[in-house]
């Protein structure tokens, strides 16, 4: 339901946190960690105030795991954090993919490896489109580049996470997370039916109990679960989403998502300016990867450049998918580095003339 | 004339009843059936919700009629907080042995009792990690030999065992915490009686409850299973001694543990 | 319509809150708004500094490395962001505080504004910023100076309400304070 409401000006976090609560979520758990802080303190009053359980979790261990609980019972339910948090999260994410668990994760990205920073990345590209944690799956991985989308895009995880039953990353980084911008929180908050599930545990009264779990010892039963995950990943193609902007008369077309195709779209405008035949493809589901649109645009002899606030993750499935006509050429902004548009102006300019 | 015959005796209702892959002589088993006998004591079978953790005892789903859940290793309890806030107005328990409990998952356990969430925790201390072969575990006994402590446990390099239950008791979440025995019918009965008590608190809303039981492993202390259910009685006892540590009204922050028998 | 800038001091001179204010009053205006903080450990070393990006069209990036704009509050301030402004930028300096001598004049515009001082005549230093804020106003043209006050009404909530006429004439003063260097808007 949109309902026209006034602005707000919100940190990317806020949104999340808003974002959230809009999309009927009843349970929030984490563990604090820069730069997403913002998202528990918000939840920790609007959530409980709501009704809503919050737990500030003794690790980022349990805080997914009490996630995975929470989604058994069949509740829209939400755990933040930032990539070494995340890291500790996959094990936990890694059941919930195999339980078929609907859950959706935040991660705002910070730098790593280690420690890192806690400056913008990019860096979890792999770990949020491979799976992350062991075994052979996936989680839909959406990736918001304004405040706007992030409220958009938390409230779309939680759908996509139940059509599918599978956990969602939302993917953000430390710019999206830290700026502020107007939003419209179009959405009244509305509590879905957890019990109507037809797999949702709430003790097994005049039915039969219910399981939920990933051990398939018998013969056969884990090939056969693994085909049935591997089928529901293909069929997630149809939810492949991007912007495409200025392609039609490109001759470069710059590749990029999150707030990196933020900054590369400033740096295409202003060669644009200069009247250079330069585009913006940005991926906004990471996993699925919108490749058929990419390779339509590599058909029609467009060249590419994929620029990444990390040492090149997305450029493989970028080359992956153009690779029948073209390829694709890498402009890495290492983490650690604050990327800005006229930084991109001459690496753009340099693949563009060869 | 014949005596009508009369039914003394038939399997608790939430069992399932098809045979355990339980080892012969492991007291799994028997806790499961305890587990059943006072979920059908309550009437709460149908409002309950186990979480499963990793172990010998992962397949407690396939033993009891309630609905399930399979936590990763050590992280049944904080599964169990989720699953506790989600529906509040379920019975929630797990099923944990001491290497998923008292050693990856000893944060979680802590902070799951420290919360005073409200459930119960049945928790089976067999002194080793079963599943894998027979490791040392936090359990095990100075002295004692396992896979990977082949000359016996050291305290010098392995340090000592860790009394769950009492620990358990010394936090101002936990209404209820003891330890208890399956290797006689004394102690059996006892158990249930123990148990009883931990879920029944659940019911009143009370808070968080812990029942340890000791357990005999025959295979991986590589002993007949007469033997192992002996050396329960002989060791395993004097090591962990039987006992409520905590019994009280409601937790809090200034609750005080205490010692009965 | 587009314009970028950069606001820069010391952490407490207040730098964050009126890159707020402008990107609420942006908001109002129903213009396009980015409000981009520096946070964490570089805030930590003393300067604090966001950036603001007002538009009519959709915004690209949030992070702007030479900016049109820049308010700078303190000498290192200067030192850091001076030499990132574009050619032919304007540069609004707390004279107060900053040394003269190491202001650029050819290649770029800089405004000088005695901020302390001004603030200090309406009773407290601590409206520096807000007079910054209003010279740049004038000297840039890109909100209505009415537009700005209104907004800090919203920015700082019933709480610190009695401070907002202050703050008011904190943003006059630095507007007439350009007003009366220049007949137009520089920009
Ligand atoms: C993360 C992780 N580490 C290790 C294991 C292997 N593992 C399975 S069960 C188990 C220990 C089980 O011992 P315990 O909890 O004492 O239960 P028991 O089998 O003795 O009943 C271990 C280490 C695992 N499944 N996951």
């Amino acid at each position: 339901m949109k309902t026209e409401k006034a602005s707000l000006l919100v940190k990317g976090n806020e949104a999340i946190a808003l974002g959230a609560m809009a999309a009927g979520c009843e349970c929030y758990f984490a563990y604090p960690i820069t730069p997403q802080s913002e998202i528990p303190e918000m939840l920790s009053r609007i959530l409980v105030e709501a009704g809503g359980e919050f737990v500030q979790a003794e690790s980022e261990i349990a805080a997914a795991n009490m996630l995975l609980g929470a989604t058994a019972c069949g509740k829209r339910a939400m755990t933040s954090s930032s990539s070494p948090g995340i890291s500790l999260k996959q094990e936990a994410i890694s059941y919930m993919a195999g339980s078929q668990l609907p859950a959706v994760i935040v991660n705002v990205c910070r730098g790593g490896p280690g420690l890192g920073s806690i400056d913008p990345s990019q860096g979890d590209y792999y770990q949020s489109t491979r799976g992350g944690g062991h075994g052979d799956y996936r989680t839909l991985t959406l990736a918001p580049a304004s405040c706007q989308e992030a409220y958009d895009q938390t409230i779309q995880a939680f759908d996509l996470a139940f059509r599918y039953r599978n956990p969602v990353v939302v993917l953000g980084d430390a710019i999206l997370g830290q700026m502020k911008e107007p939003i419209q929180a179009w959405k009244e908050r509305a509590i879905q039916d957890s019990r109507g599930l037809s797999w949702s545990l709430s003790g097994a009264r005049g039915r039969k109990p219910r399981l939920l779990k990933s051990l398939y010892l018998s013969d056969g039963a884990l090939a056969g679960h693994n085909r049935l995950l591997q089928e529901k990943y293909q069929a997630m193609r149809v939810e492949c989403d991007w912007e495409a902007y200025k392609t039609d008369d490109a001759e470069l077309i710059i590749v990029a998502f999150g707030s990196m195709g933020r900054i590369s779209k400033s740096a295409v405008r202003q060669l644009r300016e200069r009247g250079l035949p330069v585009g913006l493809f940005r991926p906004i589901t990471l996993f699925p990867f919108p490749d058929e649109p990419l390779a339509k645009l590599a058909e029609e002899g467009k060249r590419f450049l994929t620029i990444e606030n990390n040492a090149g993750q997305m450029v493989d499935d970028v080359r992956l998918a153009v690779r029948r006509q073209s390829d694709s050429e890498l402009y890495s902004v290492l983490p650690g580095i604050l990327a800005n548009p006229t930084d991109l102006l001459e690496p753009i300019q340099r693949v563009l003339h060869t | 004339m014949l005596q009508e015959e009369q039914q003394v005796f038939s399997p608790p209702e939430a069992l399932v009843d098809t045979p355990t892959h339980f080892c012969p002589g492991c007291h799994h088993g028997i806790v499961h059936r305890l587990v059943a006998e006072v979920l059908d004591r309550l009437r709460v079978a149908q409002d309950t919700i186990c979480v499963a953790s990793v172990g010998c005892s992962v397949f407690i789903y396939n033993y009891l009629h309630v609905d399930a859940v399979e936590a990763p290793h050590g992280r049944a309890a904080a599964v169990a907080t989720g699953v506790r806030r989600a529906r509040p107005e379920s019975i929630v328990f797990t099923y944990q042995g001491d290497g998923d409990l008292a050693a990856i998952g000893l944060a979680e356990i802590l902070y799951t009792a420290n919360r005073g969430e409200n459930m119960t925790v049945v928790f089976v201390n067999n002194t080793v990690y079963g599943m894998t072969g027979g490791q040392l575990a936090p359990t095990t006994m100075v002295g004692q030999k396992t896979t990977t402590s082949q000359q016996g446990r050291r305290f010098e390099t392995d340090g000592a065992p860790l009394r769950m239950a009492e620990i358990i008791a010394g936090l101002p979440g936990t209404v209820y915490s003891a330890r208890v025995a399956v290797d006689t019918v004394q102690h059996i009965k006892k158990a249930r009686k123990v148990l009883l008590k931990g879920f029944t608190n659940q019911v009143e809303n009370r808070g968080f409850s812990f029942v340890e039981f000791l357990s005999a492993c025959p295979t991986n202390w590589r002993l007949s299973p007469l033997e192992a259910n002996e050396r329960v009685g002989k060791e395993l006892i004097r090591a962990f001694p039987l006992g409520i540590f905590k019994d009280q009204e409601s937790g809090g922050p200034d609750t005080e543990s205490r010692r009965s028998e | 319509m587009y314009q970028d800038v950069i606001i820069a001091g010391f952490g407490g001179q207040g730098v964050m809150l009126i890159g707020n204010v402008v990107a609420f009053a942006a908001m109002e205006q129903k213009l396009r708004v980015t409000f981009m903080p520096v946070y964490g450990v570089e805030m930590r070393g003393g300067t604090a500094n966001c950036t603001v990006v007002i538009s009519d069209e959709e915004i690209g990036s949030p992070i702007i490395f030479s900016p049109q704009t820049s308010i700078l509050m303190n000498q290192p301030s200067v030192e850091k962001f001076q030499s990132r402004l574009e050619d032919g930028g304007v540069q609004l300096v707390n004279a107060s505080i900053v040394d003269a001598d190491l202001l650029e004049q050819d290649r770029i515009r800089t405004i000088s504004v005695p901020a302390n001082e001004l603030a200090d005549e309406l009773g407290s230093v601590k409206m520096a910023n807000m007079v910054m804020l209003g010279a740049w106003l004038q000297a840039t043209g890109c909100l209505p100076l009415k537009a700005v006050q209104a907004a800090l009404g919203q920015v700082f909530g019933e709480h610190n309400a009695r401070l907002i006429p202050l703050n008011q004439k904190g943003l006059e003063r630095g507007a007439a304070f350009v007003a009366s260097q220049a007949e137009r808007p520089v920009l």
